[in-house]
């Protein structure tokens, strides 16, 4: 089948992204997901039905099929920018990889188009789906959220073995620069230990060089009211600067990764 | 070896001083020009024209009362209070007149004045009933675009009530060869001037008047100098002591000779800036190139160890904060127009020489520094960036962006070069090309643009479409028949060019009246010797005396009139789901939305006409019933409701702004129409006329007398400014609203185009938030963007867009390391966010 006619069910294009890669992005949001969050600040992007939400008091639909040259279209409005910036196409979600066809037609297109690429992904599949996405992929931004598998679960809904061991392949494979980012939810894994575990974690794995960590926000709590959903971290209060500038303190001294907060 | 120091200098402490003396009070009006410059008028009656500019203002420099403010290093100050304005009664006089009472407490720049300065205006005033500039344009305008104006299609008011301003003069040349310099050129000219030359009579005159003038300005330079040395005799302070009589020397000096020191070289350009304002009323007066100009002076002084980067930098800082303590006092109406006491001295760095080398050096990063020791509104600081650039040049532009001071404005030479040269400039010229006021591109020292010369609001032109040429009961369009029997839209967009050209034309005749009545009754001899070939032909700037004369109106409102003509061909010729006259009924009615109490009178009066007309006698009882009934918008609840709908369907149509072709597309033809009109006129000084798409701010007062428009925005708010997308109309964020302006064709409104983005500050944080800033820009450049500048949001604005969601829809935040859309964030959100700004995130 054409590449290009590629059909997937995407849910946001976003355009001028500055915190997610290298330079000015689009950002491509899938719609599905393996995980249930509990923090997630795009709870819309969880189920793969196209569903209505609540937005503004008017109701929208959240999901659109659309084909990999669709999508393009958008993409290279933004060619200038990506040129100037060293920007490019960014795949999230969702979770990129419960589309595997779509996400690497998309993938393997924008690169003959061009275009740099990069992906936000938990690697929460089978490897050698990932890894026939890896040849396209110039930046994979993989999250690891904890290294206790149990915690994993209870907060997330699956357990974390599965993503441990594909971030441990996708390093060795060495076709991608891998890039390791950390949501830092308050009740599940912003101490300083459980911090510098993950840290740990990502020095050891070979080639990566950078270590994202991503303070927890509520942006996405009025979505889940849209969605007719409960928010269950209604009472969780965004850290202190001080308390996050703390954590990456002890990120950094868990290993020799370039640590940063925020994309 | 670097070409350039990019390295960062420490503010001096006596910066600060400066600035807070210069702000401590509210700007006054002071009477002293007034009165000076009546006495002189009176003296001369029957002389040549020139003879009595050019003695006014030499009595006005001998006899304007001087001051040296505490700490200044650079002196020369128009009036004793700081930040305070003269004022020119001969240009106009009866708007102040009637505001001396209210001017100080009204809400667009208000004035303090004295009861006795009051009084002694109010005499002065006397004496120029009927002899003002603006009583002879007057005369000179048909009474068609008289009325135009009235109905708010334009207004020609900037150069109907002041001088002209709007120029960058030969700054280099006065550095080099001082007044003494111009006055044995001058002397030349005269020298040669043969008996029988047919011109001799206004050429002898002229010439005269130059030196005159010239000698004025010495004299007055001579009487800082005194000062100076009397203030030092009684300073304590010995290193005061020491400035005041380095002053006293350079006042001595300059701007009599050539420059020798750029200490003296600051001065000079300082006098120049100073006294250019005296002269005339004009504001906009623009420095220009002055990394360019005082380059030889910095380098100079450096190379043989007179001066420190330190040093150059605070005298820097000094002309920075003195070009704030000029002052402009306009009427209320103009007032809001231009809000914010603004001058417009445009200030410009980097870009290329004549070579197409780039010009970037120490001075132009010391600009920047400057405009961040200073952060004040003036000057118009802005850059010129072309393909070449350095990028820590671009990056340091970017972090005095991040400061919020809206500054610098950036200016793309890959657009602006050529446009220039398809106005006739030469290749060299147009590389050298600086920014006067706002945004209007041209070449110093050779150039009158009248740059500012109306604000033409094309949305009213629709308004004539809807209503067969009538406003509020007056013919003042053409008639271009019943808008609801015109069966194709391109029928409909026709009507609409025809309007435009017929009140275009209407804008030609004001402004030309104006051009006419300022060549006879306000030649500025003074100014003249500063531009070429004015000397050399032997004619004044205001007589076409200039080597490029331009007339520049600007236009706004591209982006309504765009989203409005989308609207009308998709809802009403396309889809057919409303019809032309079911849109006019919804327009007439304000989309059911009300209407505000200056809408009311002008509906009342309407409506009582039309009763008289039909011979009714129309009783006050009967007026005020009609007043009630149109207050009361007493619409059947089922048309407020079809109003309502039908600006529903308009909303949901595309917008510019969001890098949709279609839309996109119209807004381009939209601009052609007002851009290619402009082209086909030319002014009484020969030259071509040449559009702008700004407003200055011009797009709020404006609005306030423009009815709703068919892009569903309601009667009396606001038009869109520049070539900006309406105020919340573009929800794709900055690129996609970039591309969308992109599309325009900038070069053909080669007096400049104006696109205004707001950012948060969080966006610009850190290196990498430069870095992509600046790629942003580079891209919409790329495009063929012409100008673009940036209000980096503080607090207040979160605030404003807290209370006020629609007009900053794409306002994009960023939450420790998420960006979003501020408004669609619940409240508690955004006061997370308002808190963390304030903490300087």
């Amino acid at each position: 089948m054409d590449d290009r006619q590629t059909k997937g069910r995407i849910f946001d294009i976003q355009r001028y992204s500055i915190h997610d890669g290298t330079g000015i992005r689009t950002i491509v949001f899938l719609k599905g997901c393996v995980l249930r969050c509990r923090w997630c600040c795009n709870p819309e992007s969880q189920n793969y039905q196209i569903e209505t939400m609540m937005v503004d008091g008017k109701s929208k639909v959240i999901g659109r099929d659309v084909t990999v040259e669709e999508v393009l279209e958008t993409i290279e409005k933004d060619r200038m920018y990506y040129r100037r910036s060293h920007g490019g196409i960014t795949l999230s979600g969702g979770e990129s990889l419960c589309q595997p066809e779509f996400a690497k037609a998309l993938l393997k297109c924008a690169k003959e188009e061009g275009f740099s690429t990069a992906m936000e992904s938990m690697g929460c599949a089978q490897y050698s789906v990932i890894d026939g996405i890896l040849d396209y992929l110039d930046c994979y931004l993989m999250d690891i959220k904890h290294t206790n598998c149990e915690k994993h679960r209870q907060f997330t809904g699956k357990s974390n073995e599965l993503m441990l061991e594909n971030a441990r392949k996708i390093a060795e494979s060495g076709k991608t620069e891998l890039i390791i980012r950390v949501p830092m939810i308050p009740t599940f894994n912003a101490t300083p230990e459980e911090i510098a575990g993950i840290a740990r974690f990502a020095q050891s794995l070979p080639g990566v060089k950078k270590l994202h960590l991503l303070p927890y926000h509520r942006l996405g709590q009025d979505k889940y009211a849209g969605l007719g959903r409960k928010y269950t971290m209604a009472d969780i209060v965004p850290m202190e600067q001080d308390y996050v500038e703390m954590l990456l303190q002890a990120a950094e001294n868990a290993c020799d990764l370039e640590c940063q907060i925020g994309g | 070896m670097k070409k350039y120091d990019n390295s960062k200098i420490e503010r001096s402490p006596r910066i600060q001083r400066l600035i807070d003396h210069l702000y401590e009070n509210m700007p006054v009006i002071e009477s002293a020009r007034a009165v000076l410059v009546t006495e002189s008028y009176k003296k001369t009656e029957g002389e040549a024209i020139y003879s009595r500019r050019s003695k006014a203002f030499a009595h006005i420099l001998e006899n304007l009362p001087i001051v040296i403010r505490p700490d200044e290093l650079i002196v020369g100050s128009t009036t004793i209070a700081p930040r305070g304005c003269q004022t020119y009664p001969e240009y106009s006089y009866a708007w102040l007149d009637g505001e001396l009472d209210t001017v100080e407490k009204r809400s667009a720049d208000p004035f303090y004045i004295s009861e006795e300065d009051k009084k002694k205006l109010r005499e002065v005033h006397k004496y120029w009933e009927g002899k003002t500039n603006y009583d002879l344009a007057t005369s000179y305008m048909a009474p068609e675009a008289i009325r135009a104006m009235e109905h708010g299609v334009f207004t020609t008011g900037n150069y109907y009530y002041n001088g002209i301003g709007h120029v960058t003069v030969q700054y280099d040349k006065i550095l080099a060869i001082g007044f003494e310099g111009v006055i044995a050129q001058t002397q030349e000219y005269l020298d040669k001037l043969e008996v029988f030359d047919p011109d001799y009579s206004r050429k002898n005159q002229f010439y005269l008047a130059v030196i005159r003038s010239c000698k004025a300005v010495i004299a007055y330079a001579q009487r800082y100098s005194e000062l100076a040395k009397k203030e030092a005799a009684g300073c304590r302070d010995a290193s005061r002591k020491k400035e005041l009589l380095q002053i006293a020397e350079n006042c001595a000096n300059v701007p009599a000779k050539g420059a020798k020191t750029f200490w003296e070289a600051c001065q000079t350009v300082w006098f120049i800036q100073q006294l250019l304002q005296v002269e005339g009323s004009g504001h906009s007066i623009s420095p220009g190139r002055f990394d360019q100009y005082m380059y030889p002076y910095y380098k100079a002084d450096l190379d043989a160890g007179r001066i420190t980067r330190e040093f150059a930098q605070e005298l820097m800082d000094c002309i920075w904060v003195k070009l704030n303590d000029l002052n402009k006092v306009r009427d209320a109406a103009s007032a809001e127009g231009f809000a914010g006491y603004g001058m417009f001295q445009n200030l410009i760095a980097g870009g290329q020489n004549e070579d197409g080398e780039d010009a970037t050096n120490d001075l132009s990063f010391m600009c920047i520094w400057a405009s961040m020791h200073v952060m004040l509104p003036q000057p118009s600081f802005c850059v010129r960036i072309w393909n070449g650039t350095p990028h820590a040049f671009m990056i340091a532009c970017a972090e005095l962006a991040r400061t919020g001071l809206g500054q610098p404005a950036y200016y793309n030479d890959e657009v602006i070069i050529p446009s220039l040269m398809s106005r006739g400039l030469t290749l060299q010229e147009a590389r050298c090309y600086n920014i006067i006021g706002c945004v209007e591109p041209q070449i110093a020292g050779k150039t009158d643009g009248w740059h500012d010369a109306a604000f033409f609001n094309i949305c009213r032109p629709l308004e004539l479409v809807f209503h067969n040429g009538m406003d509020k009961g007056e013919m003042v369009g053409i008639p271009t028949g019943d808008v609801t029997k015109m069966g194709t839209f391109e029928e409909f967009f026709d009507a609409y060019r025809r309007q435009m050209e017929y009140c275009i034309g209407l804008l030609v005749n004001s402004d030309n009246a104006i051009d006419q009545a300022h060549s006879e009754r306000m030649p500025l001899p003074w100014l003249s010797c500063m531009v070429d070939d004015c000397l050399s032909v032997g004619k004044s700037v205001q007589e076409g005396g200039c080597h490029y004369n331009f007339t520049g109106p600007q236009g706004f409102g591209i982006a309504n009139m765009a989203d409005g003509m989308y609207a009308i061909r998709k809802l009403v010729y396309e889809d057919k789901v409303i019809t032309m006259s079911e849109l006019k009924e919804a327009l007439d009615n304000n989309f059911g939305k009300g209407m505000d109490p200056e809408t009311i009178a002008a509906a009342v009066t309407q409506v009582v006409e039309k009763m008289r007309e039909s011979g009714c006698a129309v009783s006050p009882e009967e007026v005020a019933k009609v007043a009630a009934m149109v207050a009361a918008n007493g619409l059947p609840p089922q048309k407020k409701a079809q109003y309502e709908h039908i600006h529903e369907l308009i909303e949901e149509c595309p917008k510019f702004g969001n890098d949709i072709e279609d839309v996109d597309a119209l807004a381009k033809r939209v601009a052609y129409v007002y851009t290619r009109t402009m082209e086909r006129f030319t002014n009484p000084r020969g030259g071509q006329y040449q559009a702008s798409l700004y407003p200055v701010s011009a797009n709020v007062p404006l609005g306030k007398q423009t009815g709703a428009t068919p892009d569903g925005r309601y009667a009396g708010t606001p038009i869109a400014d520049g070539v900006s997308p309406s105020q919340g109309r573009d929800a794709n964020g900055p690129t996609a609203a970039a591309n969308s302006v992109a599309k325009l064709d900038h070069s053909i409104a080669s007096n400049g185009t104006l696109y205004n983005m707001k950012f948060h500050p969080s966006a610009l944080s850190g290196r990498a938030g430069l870095e992509k800033f600046t790629a942003l820009i580079r891209g919409y450049f790329d495009q063929k963007g012409m100008h673009i500048q940036f209000n980096v949001v503080d607090k207040k604005t979160l605030l404003d867009a807290q209370a006020n969601p629609e007009k900053y829809k794409h306002l994009v935040v960023r939450v420790a390391g998420y960006s979003a859309l501020f408004t669609t964030l619940s409240r508690s959100l955004q006061d997370d966010i308002i808190n963390r700004t304030e903490q300087g995130l």
